[in-house]
């Protein structure tokens, strides 16, 4: 049983992660109409600054937590301003093929100065140790993992779903036009969607860092399976994408016990089920 | 009903210059050619129409004046300033509001968030309590998903949202589109009710009988140009040409 409840909670920090990223590519496609191949790049780049952050600045891990997404983000929104903006009304192959070449250019960047090997990067001290919950022991920062991320995804909806900054997203996502007819600035707001799409991945990318190492293509390795989170919850809803996003991370760790040969395949069969039976997804929309 | 009450009644207006100008406006959706020197003004307080047939450039007229056509040329004055080259969240922002024809109801907002979707760009706007009493229906659906309205009833919150903005010069583009008589008559007092206010409305419409109920001043619109103009008073004596111009 123990080893039940370990793979429940490794499943609920995957989880997690899924969570965070495809909530940013739903909020990101949504308004730009675009896929970004680029998200896993992010998420690299939230966990080395957070490094940098450490051994460069000697700033520590808090801090982290809110500095490293607002530079990933900037450096997001200056991506958006110089270059994908101008693929507005294409079609979403140029998009994907953008995002994908500056995923590849800055996976390539790092790789040249760090190699593939991974930088330790320490657990903060108030987060060290366990707790023995009777039934299984915790490690004090992977609760956190899973509080904290589960609080900024309800955030995020809240923001999305709950005001009214949130109702100009989703009318700008439906029709940008009128909105803009309405005195609404919407190239700032995509810039700005863009930027916190983009953070939020940083800011997994800080999360991640104490716990799988801070490597180049660590955002390499994990986007894939975000993408088939994606298109397994549909790219219309921002619950959808939360709750699919921790229920995969649970069936992958459920898998991993009960059939640990079929635990890295698991969401692609779930992928291609749901492609056969309701191709937008299961809380998609047509398009 | 209640007394409508602006805030602020609208800034000292120059007497003879039209608040809205347009002069030789032409303009393309991609590479075709829609607009061919379109000419009108409309006047403070006035109530304008722009009557044709279908594709004749009524709604590409007041989409470029709100700057939603990508490529147009020519000039639009509005309060004497040149907007021709303004983005349309500017445009809006000096005053301008649009009710499209499709009237653009969000499906992912619910009423209250489609009511108070666009932004105060003047003051003086209506309160909300002034909009349930020209739009009682819309106060019993406000949690309702906008597109699960009735076509009536989207008409009416397409417009009751533009009120809410202070802008002074609103552009309905057919706003009885489709719409039972009984509904059509409710629009035609809001219309009223608005002119009364103070508003200055731009019109398109396909159904002159209602455009004669409201209008001050008539445009005839036909392939991409105005090609004849007169006063509601004048109505009477054009009807045959108009029944010509019109097809009707």
């Amino acid at each position: 049983m123990q080893a039940l409840y370990a793979q429940l909670l490794v499943g609920l920090i995957n989880g997690s992660f899924y969570a965070l990223l495809s909530l940013g590519l739903a909020v990101i496609f949504g308004m730009l109409n675009i896929i970004n191949f680029a998200h896993g790049a992010l998420y690299m780049m939230g966990a080395f600054c957070a490094y940098f952050l450490l051994n460069i600045a000697g700033i520590n891990y808090w801090w982290a937590l809110l500095i490293a997404p607002i530079v990933v983000g900037i450096f997001g929104m200056i991506l958006e301003r110089t270059m994908l903006q101008w693929l507005s009304g294409l079609d979403h192959v140029y998009g994907l093929l953008l995002t994908f070449g500056i995923a590849l250019i800055i996976q390539g960047v790092f790789q040249n100065y760090f190699g593939s090997s991974g930088l330790p990067y320490q657990i903060p001290d108030a987060l060290r140790g366990g707790m023995n919950l009777g039934f299984m022991f915790l490690p004090i920062y992977r609760g956190w993992v899973v509080v904290f991320s589960l609080v900024i995804c309800l955030a995020t909806w809240f923001l999305i779903e709950k005001t009214q900054l949130g109702a100009y997203l989703r009318a700008a996502t439906e029709n940008p036009t009128l909105v803009r007819a309405f005195g609404i600035n919407v190239p700032r707001m995509i810039t700005l969607t863009y930027g916190l799409g983009v953070g939020l991945a940083a800011l997994a990318g800080v999360l991640s860092a104490p716990i799988n190492q801070v490597r180049p293509l660590m955002g390499a390795d994990l986007i894939i399976v975000v993408f088939a989170v994606v298109v397994i919850g549909g790219m219309g809803s921002i619950m959808g994408s939360i709750i699919t996003g921790f229920a995969l991370g649970v069936i992958e760790g459920l898998t991993k016990y009960f059939y640990p040969e079929a635990s890295n395949t698991v969401v692609f069969v779930l992928m291609v089920l749901v492609l056969l039976v309701k191709p937008t997804g299961l809380t998609g929309r047509a398009a | 009903m209640p007394e409508l009450k602006m805030a602020e009644a609208p800034a000292v207006k120059p007497a003879a210059a039209p608040v809205l100008a347009v002069q030789d406006l032409q303009a393309w959706y991609g590479e075709s050619h829609i607009l061919h020197g379109i000419n009108f003004h409309v006047n403070a307080g006035e109530v304008v129409t722009l009557l044709g047939r279908n594709g004749a450039g009524k709604t590409t007229t007041l989409k470029s004046v709100m700057g939603i056509i990508g490529k147009r040329s020519g000039s639009i004055r509005f309060e004497n300033q040149d907007i021709i080259r303004a983005s349309s969240d500017r445009i809006a922002r000096m005053g301008i509001a649009f009710c499209p024809e499709e009237r653009g109801i969000f499906a992912s907002l619910d009423v209250r968030e489609n009511l108070l979707l666009p932004p105060t760009v003047r003051p003086g706007g209506l309160s909300l309590d002034q909009i349930f009493d020209l739009f009682p229906n819309l106060k019993e659906r406000l949690t309702s998903q906008g597109t699960k309205l009735s076509g009536g009833e989207q008409q009416m919150l397409a417009i009751a949202r533009i009120l809410r903005t202070g802008a002074r010069f609103l552009m309905l583009d057919e706003p009885t589109e489709g719409l039972a008589p009984v509904i059509i008559q409710q629009i035609g007092h809001t219309i009223a009710r608005l002119k009364s206010e103070g508003f200055t409305i731009l019109l398109v419409e396909q159904n002159f009988r209602f455009a004669s109920t409201v209008a001050d001043r008539y445009y005839i619109v036909e392939h991409g140009k105005v090609i004849d103009g007169f006063a509601n008073s004048e109505l009477s004596a054009n009807m045959d040409k108009l029944h010509t111009y019109l097809g009707v």
